[in-house]
């Protein structure tokens, strides 16, 4: 490296125009398109990131009982409306470990309120890998170890317990289960629809397109809220909570997917043209066939991206749905089930921590914004 | 007049389009099994009033709940004759509220241009933000500028709306004693016009404008920063930029010019989701807009009562989409006057 005067640097070595570049490029060649993608996603910090966090958030969805030191349901009536508990190390300057004092809770009759005191003259430790509620791991294991729980004589509530006395932090740990599925099934429900109706509209043209079109262009010029509203009131009540869930997802699924059918079919009506499908056609490729192997394959990718990207809308009407009591009801736990208890002003300005499951929505939410941006970057390997 | 014969080609599709948006909220409204009238008679039977039975059974053939479904939903809208000859949505009758025992016409009233101001504020107010900020981010791309609108745009667009309403409520009231809840305030419900009352209702559009305009300001930002990307680095940005064209002026005169077409057509994508969001926040503020009411009438099966209201909010959409549609037509003499490409 040599500093030129005027500031800039200039390497030492010969130029070599052919060696640099061919190197380059047969490494390219070689590598296989995953790879290239993969190596463009990873200078994406962010996307790189949320992936990550998304696929840890998801691998631990079957694990929640274990997370959860109660189970969802499970009440505390002496510890109503508690506060955060916080998890201290020291006691009186002396580290006993991870610690809580015990909480014990007095009516205020002039504000009429619960105030909870921390008796800060017994320190007692934290449990972990102890025994509690019963519950069934991945949904058939059954199990009763917690990753921690308090001793007997207190209670761990480490995002406040709510107005039944359920401990929050639990609560949000099963409602994952339930808010982080649902957009799973509703783009599935979206994917498999916009892609057949996208494909036959672009593929066979004429009047299907036709067809396929306008009923694209009235879905999406509804407003899909009142809709959703509409078609969850449908919902029976008398139907059980994951029966409710499967239906949910899948109107949520449904009010989605004209937007995929419409990239796809725009990807469609450039791509018949070209030579390799006429060239299947000729060798008596069904039409079925030559939209499975020959079309689809080429911009599977991009759908992925953007379904990516439409997920955390499903998670957030969700939680709409659930908030105005038309999506999942209690005993289901969702984080816009929860939510339905921070409705009114009163949460918000007495019992903040109700409104806690607001947290995880927008961090996921985020992530995949973020993983959905990374990957539509990316998936070009070829363009700088 | 060539834009005036587009106006009416589009015109004529909007009705087209209604027409099958009403098959579909009919079929949506009578998807749960029964009907508000049965429902209640089988619970004044399980009571054993017969008095009320009467009265039901009445309204029932009063408002044709005893023909099939496709007469049922011909007599609605005013294309067949019903009990009372021709009047259905055609003929200006809405039908009738069983929850609120009143005609819909009476019980939406006022609320029909609440929301339609509502509506219209947040639109407004997704220009005025996005607009600057948009440009603002573009030209300063990478700077603190830039990334503080992105954060600010992406939290908008990941905070669920009616959280961020109730917060906003609360810290807009302890902060800057704004009014909490509903449109205007109680003394003015009902009472005349008069220049207080509009004072009273700007106050309170404050926060349900920012909250519903939030998510599709952030939307269109991004959406405008990338398209005045895309033209700041063409050759015409340098020549400008070379003649010593001042900044702000190059900006507006030419790469926005272009960018700006797509951030009028957007609106067509935008509205629909804006609308969601009004009838949420209605709800969660108590906005005397037609959301509550929407979610009453779904919720106790008053089928009139939600059908008209889902009709209004697909009709207002249609009317916002088609604006768009024709300013577009006006700004861009490229734009082909059969329709946009979908």
């Amino acid at each position: 490296m040599t500093n030129l005067p005027d500031g800039r640097y200039v390497d030492d070595e010969p130029f070599d125009p052919q060696a640099s570049l061919l190197e380059l490029e047969r490494k390219d060649l070689d590598a296989p398109n995953w790879l290239l993608v993969w190596r463009k996603f990873k200078t994406h910090r962010l996307g790189l990131i949320s992936g990550i966090f998304l696929l840890i958030a998801y691998g631990l969805i079957p694990f929640a009982g274990f997370i959860a030191p109660y189970g969802p349901n499970q009440r505390f009536s002496e510890q109503l409306y508690s506060p955060p508990q916080s998890i201290k190390l020291f006691h009186e300057d002396e580290f006993v470990g991870p610690f809580v004092y015990p909480m014990t809770s007095e009516a205020n009759l002039e504000t009429f309120q619960w105030e909870f005191k921390p008796d800060t003259s017994r320190p007692l430790k934290l449990k972990f890998f102890c025994e509690g509620s019963t519950y069934y791991l991945a949904g058939f294991i059954e199990s009763n170890r917690h990753l921690f729980c308090a001793s007997e004589e207190a209670t761990i509530f480490i995002l406040g317990s709510d107005r039944l006395g359920r401990d929050i932090f639990s609560r949000v740990s099963y409602g994952a289960q339930l808010s982080l599925t649902v957009g799973l099934i509703g783009i599935t429900v979206s994917f498999v629809l916009g892609i057949f109706f996208g494909s036959v509209a672009g593929y066979f043209g004429g009047r299907v397109d036709w067809t396929v079109n306008r009923v694209i262009e009235i879905l999406r010029s509804l407003p899909e809220l009142p809709l959703w509203l509409a078609l969850s009131a449908a919902v029976p009540s008398n139907w059980s909570p994951v029966a409710v869930f499967f239906i949910i997802s899948i109107i949520l699924g449904i009010l989605d997917w004209p937007g995929l059918a419409r990239s796809v079919r725009a990807k469609f009506l450039s791509l018949r043209e070209e030579e390799y499908v006429r060239a299947a056609e000729m060798m008596g490729a069904s039409s079925g066939r030559v939209i499975r192997k020959h079309l689809l394959p080429n911009f599977m990718s991009h759908l992925i991206a953007s379904a990516t990207l439409s997920i955390p809308a499903m998670i957030l009407g969700e939680t709409a749905l659930s908030f105005l009591g038309l999506g999942l009801r209690a005993p289901a736990v969702s984080w816009g089930v929860m939510l339905n208890d921070a409705q009114n002003l009163t949460s918000v300005e007495i019992y903040p921590w109700l409104a806690i499951p607001m947290l995880p929505i927008v961090v996921v939410v985020l992530a995949f914004n973020f993983l959905g941006d990374g990957l539509r970057d990316s998936l070009d390997p070829y363009q700088q | 007049m060539e834009i005036l014969r587009y106006a009416i080609y589009r015109f004529g599709t909007m009705l087209m389009t209604l027409l099958v948006v009403s098959v579909l909220i009919f079929a949506i409204i009578n998807l749960p099994p029964g009907d508000y009238l049965s429902n209640q008679i089988a619970e004044l039977q399980a009571t054993g009033q017969s008095a009320g039975v009467a009265k039901a059974e009445f309204l029932r053939k009063e408002y044709a709940l005893d023909k099939p479904l496709w007469q049922q939903y011909m007599i609605w809208m005013g294309f067949m004759p019903g009990p009372h000859g021709f009047s259905g949505m055609v003929q200006g009758n809405f039908g009738w509220s069983f929850e609120f025992d009143s005609p819909v016409a009476d019980i939406v009233g006022d609320s029909l241009w609440l929301t339609v101001l509502v509506n219209l504020a947040a639109v407004i107010f997704v220009y005025a933000v996005a607009l600057p900020l948009g440009v603002l981010a573009a030209a300063r791309a990478r700077s603190w500028v830039d990334y503080t609108t992105a954060f600010v745009g992406y939290l908008g667009l990941a905070t669920p709306n009616f959280l961020l309403a109730l917060i906003l409520f609360y810290y807009g009231h302890r902060w800057f004693d704004l009014p909490i809840g509903g449109l205007m305030a109680p003394e003015f419900e009902g009472a005349p016009m008069n220049w207080d009352k509009v004072k009273s209702i700007l106050v309170h559009l404050i926060v349900p404008t920012f909250v519903i305009g939030t998510a599709g300001a952030s939307a269109m930002m991004q959406r405008l920063r990338a398209n005045m990307l895309d033209e700041l680095g063409k050759p015409y940005v340098e020549t400008a930029i070379a003649k010593g064209m001042a900044p702000s002026r190059m900006l507006t005169k030419y790469p926005l010019r272009v960018a700006f077409n797509p951030f009028v057509a957007d609106i067509g994508n935008l509205l629909p989701s804006m609308i969601s969001g009004s009838v949420l926040v209605s709800v969660v503020l108590g906005l005397q807009t037609i959301g509550p009411t929407l979610l009453t009438a779904l919720k106790t099966q008053d089928m009139f009562l939600s059908g008209f209201v889902l009709m209004f909010v697909a009709l207002l959409t249609l009317i916002g989409t088609m604006i768009s549609d024709v300013l577009l037509v006006l700004l861009d003499p490229r734009i082909r006057y059969e329709g946009r490409d979908a």
